[in-house]
C-alpha cells in the first residue's frame, strides 16, 4: 500500500493521470485548473495530494506523472516533499517524476536556498522547473527587478564590468 | 546432506539493466560536485533510447555542474580591530539603521572630503528650496559633515569607512554648542575581498550603506552620490534564509551579560490581515541549545543552522500544533543585534560590530553582483 509503483495497474485507454503533491492547497488547485484548461490530445486527469503515502482505500487510476511542488518560501513544504519521496518506488524516477519550485522570484521571502532544490532534483535524477504560481505578485516583482537591473548597467562600474572578460561567467543567477 | 542452494544465474537479457546501477544514483544529498561517471554512462547502453530517455540524459548532463553553496561560514566573534575606539563607535550602536547596497564609487577621493561637504550642503539647500515659498526657516541652517571612521574594516585591503552627518546649526552664533544631528549615514566595507579583486584603481568599493534619519534626506543624499560618483543605491532586504543564519551566528557569540531576550517574529500570510507570531526565548537557553548542536569550534555549517531552527520549530509545534516552518521569518533579535527582513538593523554589542557588518557586507556584495 505505502509505495507508489508506476506499473502496478493497467493503463486506461487514452487517459493520462498526473498527481500533484504539495502543501499549499490553493496553489495546487490553481495549477490543476490551468492544466485542465489546456488542449490535450488525450483525456487528462489531475489528482491533488498534500503528501504521500496515498490512502489505499480509494480506487484510482494508474499515476503517469508525479509533480512535487516545493514552495521556496516555506521550509515545511521541502520537508513534506522529502518525506513523500520515500513512498515512491525507484522505477518512477525514470522520467515520471518532476520537481516544481515556486516562489523563486520573490528573493526576499525565500527561506530555502535555491541550491537545496537543485541538489534534490539532481539526487533524484529528475527535472526541476521554476515557476511562480502567485501571478499578480510576479508581475510587480519582475518589473522591479528589471528596473533595478537596467539602472545598474548604466553606471561606470557596471559598464567596465560588462566589458571585461569574466562578465559572461558572472551573469549566473536567475 | 542437502545440496547447496543453486546460485542465481544472471540471464543474458538482464545485462543491460545491471550496467545501469541505480545504487550510485540514489545517494542522499552528498552528491559530488563533478559527476563524470554519471554523464559518461548513458548512450553506450541504450541503443534504442526513446526521445524521453535522451531528454532525461541531457537534463542530467546539464545539472551535473552545480556550484557548491556556502557550506561553512566562520562566525566572526571577537575579531575586533585594535584601532576601533569603543567611545567613537558608541554612537553607531543602539540605533536603527536602514540598509542599502551600493555599487563602487567612481573617482572618490578621501582628501576631498571638505569639498564634498560643501557641495552636498549646497545641493541639499537647493533641493529643499525647490518648490517652496522663500522662507528662511530653521531647516535650512544645516551643516553637512564628511568624516572618516577609522578602524571600521575587516582587512587592510578594505577601504576606509566614512560618515556623513547632517547637523542643524544653532541660530545664535554666540552659543558654541554642536547642533542636533538630523541625519546620519555611513559607508563601509568589511572583508569585501571578492568585490575588491574585480575592481580597478578608479573605484572605491564601499558596498554597505547604513542610514538613520528621515527618508527624504536619504533620498536627496542618494541622488547627490549617484550624480557625483556614478553609483547606484538599492535597498538591501534580508530573506528568511539569511535571517536564520544570523540568528544562529549571533546566538553562538559569547556575551558577558545579556541585554535582550532572543526573539523571533514570524508572519503568517492569511486573509484579510496577516498574523504575527512572536517567539521569545531566554538567551541562556538559546545559547545552551546552540552549544549542544555546535560541533567544530570556529565554524558554523548549514546543517547546524537548520538543526537549530528545526529544534525551535518542533518545540513550538509540540505546544501549539503550528508549523512555523510554513511561515515566513521576518525578524530576529538577540543580545548582539537585531535584524528585520525589510533591511533594518540595530547593533547592540560593540564587540561583534565588525562581525555583524561582515555578514551584511557579504549580502550587499551578493546583491550588487
Amino acid at each position: 500500500m505505502s509505495v507508489l509503483r508506476p506499473l502496478d495497474k493497467l493503463p486506461s485507454l487514452n487517459t493520462a493521470t498526473i498527481l500533484l503533491v504539495g502543501t499549499e492547497d490553493a496553489l495546487l488547485q490553481q495549477l490543476a485548473d490551468s492544466m485542465l484548461k489546456e488542449d490535450c490530445a488525450s483525456e487528462l486527469k489531475v489528482h491533488l495530494a498534500k503528501s504521500l503515502p496515498l490512502p489505499s482505500s480509494v480506487n484510482r487510476p494508474r499515476i503517469d506523472l508525479i509533480v512535487f511542488v516545493v514552495n521556496l518560501h516555506s521550509k515545511y513544504s521541502l520537508q513534506n516533499t522529502e518525506e513523500s519521496l520515500r513512498h515512491v518506488d525507484a522505477s518512477f524516477f525514470l522520467g515520471k517524476v518532476c520537481f516544481l519550485a515556486t516562489g523563486a522570484g520573490r528573493e526576499s521571502h525565500c527561506s530555502i536556498h535555491r541550491h537545496t532544490v537543485v541538489k534534490l532534483a539532481h539526487t533524484y535524477q529528475s527535472p526541476l522547473l521554476y515557476c511562480d504560481l502567485e501571478v499578480s505578485m510576479l508581475i510587480t516583482e519582475t518589473n522591479t527587478t528589471l528596473g533595478c537591473g537596467e539602472r545598474v548597467v548604466s553606471t561606470q562600474w557596471a559598464r567596465r564590468k560588462w566589458l571585461s572578460k569574466d562578465s559572461v561567467s558572472q551573469r549566473g543567477s536567475f | 546432506m542437502k545440496p547447496p542452494p543453486p546460485k542465481f544465474k544472471r540471464f543474458s537479457c538482464l545485462s543491460l539493466l545491471t550496467s545501469w546501477d541505480y545504487r550510485q544514483t540514489m545517494d542522499s544529498y552528498d552528491v559530488p560536485e563533478s559527476t563524470p561517471s554519471a554523464s559518461s554512462r548513458p548512450e553506450d547502453y541504450f541503443v534504442g533510447a526513446t526521445p524521453l530517455q535522451k531528454r532525461l540524459e541531457s537534463i542530467r548532463k546539464q545539472t551535473s555542474f552545480i556550484p557548491t553553496p556556502p557550506r561553512r561560514k566562520v562566525p566572526q566573534c571577537s575579531q575586533l580591530q585594535e584601532d576601533v575606539d569603543p567611545q567613537k563607535v558608541a554612537f553607531l550602536l543602539h540605533k536603527q539603521w536602514t540598509l542599502y547596497s551600493l555599487t563602487p564609487l567612481y573617482k572618490f577621493s578621501y582628501s576631498n572630503l571638505k569639498e564634498y561637504s560643501r557641495l552636498l550642503n549646497a545641493f541639499i539647500v537647493a533641493e529643499k528650496q525647490k518648490g517652496l515659498a522663500v522662507e528662511v526657516g530653521e531647516d535650512f541652517n544645516i551643516k553637512v559633515i564628511f568624516s572618516t571612521l577609522l578602524g571600521m574594516k575587516g582587512t587592510q585591503r578594505d577601504p576606509e569607512a566614512f560618515l556623513v552627518q547632517i547637523q542643524s546649526k544653532s541660530q545664535l552664533p554666540s552659543e558654541n554648542r554642536e547642533g542636533k544631528v538630523l541625519w546620519t549615514g555611513w559607508f563601509c566595507c568589511i572583508f569585501g575581498d571578492s568585490l575588491l579583486e574585480t575592481v580597478s584603481e578608479d573605484f572605491t568599493c564601499l558596498p554597505l550603506f547604513l542610514a538613520n534619519g528621515a527618508e527624504s534626506n536619504t533620498a536627496i543624499i542618494g541622488t547627490w552620490f549617484q550624480k557625483t560618483f556614478d553609483c547606484y543605491f538599492s535597498p538591501l532586504t534580508i530573506n528568511a534564509f539569511n535571517l536564520s543564519w544570523m540568528a544562529a551566528m549571533w546566538t553562538a557569540c559569547k556575551v558577558d551579560h545579556y541585554v535582550a531576550t532572543t526573539e523571533f517574529l514570524w508572519s503568517v500570510p492569511c486573509s484579510p490581515q496577516s498574523l504575527d507570531i512572536s517567539y521569545a526565548i531566554h538567551p541562556e537557553d538559546a545559547k545552551a541549545l546552540w552549544d549542544s548542536i555546535h560541533k567544530t569550534p570556529g565554524e558554523v555549517t548549514q546543517e547546524e543552522v537548520d538543526l537549530f531552527m528545526d529544534c525551535l520549530y518542533s518545540h513550538f509545534h509540540r505546544h501549539f500544533k503550528i508549523h512555523l516552518s510554513a511561515t515566513r521569518l521576518v525578524r530576529v533579535s538577540t543580545s548582539v543585534a537585531s535584524a528585520h527582513t525589510d533591511g533594518k538593523i540595530k547593533i547592540l554589542c560593540h564587540k561583534y560590530l565588525i562581525g555583524v557588518l561582515a555578514y551584511l557586507t557579504e549580502l550587499a556584495v551578493f546583491q550588487i553582483e
